[in-house]
């Protein structure tokens, strides 16, 4: 064993140990701006294992998009709903988990056996390396020029819905008219519509 | 033991990491009653599948890395998937002053 596989070894272990102990973590901590915090520690983690993996390009693109734009986003949307909030006891909750547990255990095992019994053709072609990035360029403007530009409608379409979805659309004064709107519409506006659907 | 350490870090050992991340992904989309952490587990299993494309890319696919495209695209959607989960997410907050998985009933018959 080289100093260099080692080196590799040990990285790898390292960040999946950090991936599946923060997922634990994302998934069971009762806190949930600790889980947002642990959230950006696993996506930090796997953009390692990209690096490990050769696709310096995906590692930069999963940092820049996943921790600086999502984990943002995520920790925002924390912050304007994080309330204390008793939630309601449900019967049998321990049972719920117990069993879903043991469902999502069995999909692991069988996902585990078919890795581990299926003949992957391995060694593949010999990897490119360092001109991924431009392997990368090379696929985004030729064979899949058609899904990029779609891509590109796609996050058009998510960010104008996201605006009219979260907005809140109350306009002080009539837009016809000119005339300053109903003040008792506006006080109506602020109110939750269907708080008395949830008793 | 120590030879199967010796061959890593293999495409297996990729796609069990995956695979681990994937099952605890799922299990928080069921068992989470908030609902942002219900959010942040589909984030999860979606970087579980990115795992899986690249490592595939990179082991399978080594020319070509198809895999590598897939999980730029993969990511974009993920973005896109995100910010409109959050703003629905404000809305029934504003509606209905909860961010309990369990009052979310709008939509049962």
């Amino acid at each position: 064993m080289t100093i260099a596989t080692t080196t590799e070894l040990i990285c790898f272990l390292v960040l999946s140990a950090v991936v599946v102990i923060g997922a634990l973590g994302v998934v069971l901590l009762s806190n949930i701006v600790y889980s947002a915090f642990l959230l950006g520690g696993v996506f930090t983690a796997v953009a390692g294992l990209y690096l490990l993996l050769n696709a310096s390009f995906v590692a930069m693109a999963q940092i820049l998009v996943y921790v600086g734009a999502i984990n943002v986003l995520i920790l925002f949307a924390i912050m304007l709903v994080n309330k204390r909030e008793d939630l309601k006891a449900i019967a049998n909750l321990t049972t719920r988990r117990a069993v879903s547990a043991g469902v999502c255990a069995g999909l692991l095992a069988l996902l585990v056996r078919v890795v581990v019994t299926t003949p992957w053709s391995l060694p593949g072609p010999p990897a490119v390396g360092e001109e991924a990035t431009a392997r990368i360029g090379e696929h985004l403007f030729t064979d899949y020029l058609l899904p990029f530009e779609v891509a590109s409608v796609l996050l058009l379409m998510a960010m104008i819905g996201a605006i009219v979805l979260a907005r809140r659309d109350v306009l002080a004064t009539d837009v016809v008219t000119g005339e300053v709107a109903d003040q008792g519409l506006i006080e109506k506006a602020r109110t939750p519509l269907l708080m008395n659907r949830a008793e | 033991m120590s030879d199967f350490l010796a061959t890593l870090p293999s495409l297996q050992a990729y796609l069990l990491v995956a695979a681990m991340l994937f099952c605890i992904g799922v299990w928080g989309l069921i068992n989470s009653r908030n609902a942002v952490r219900v959010l942040m587990s589909i984030e999860l299993m979606l970087n579980a599948v990115n795992i899986n494309l690249m490592a595939f890319s990179s082991f399978v696919d080594g020319d070509l890395i198809r895999g590598q495209v897939f999980a730029v695209f993969v990511i974009t959607v993920a973005a896109a998937e995100a910010a409109v989960g959050l703003a629905i997410l404000l809305s029934l907050y504003r509606n209905r002053v909860t961010v309990d998985m369990e009052q979310f009933n709008l939509l049962r018959w």
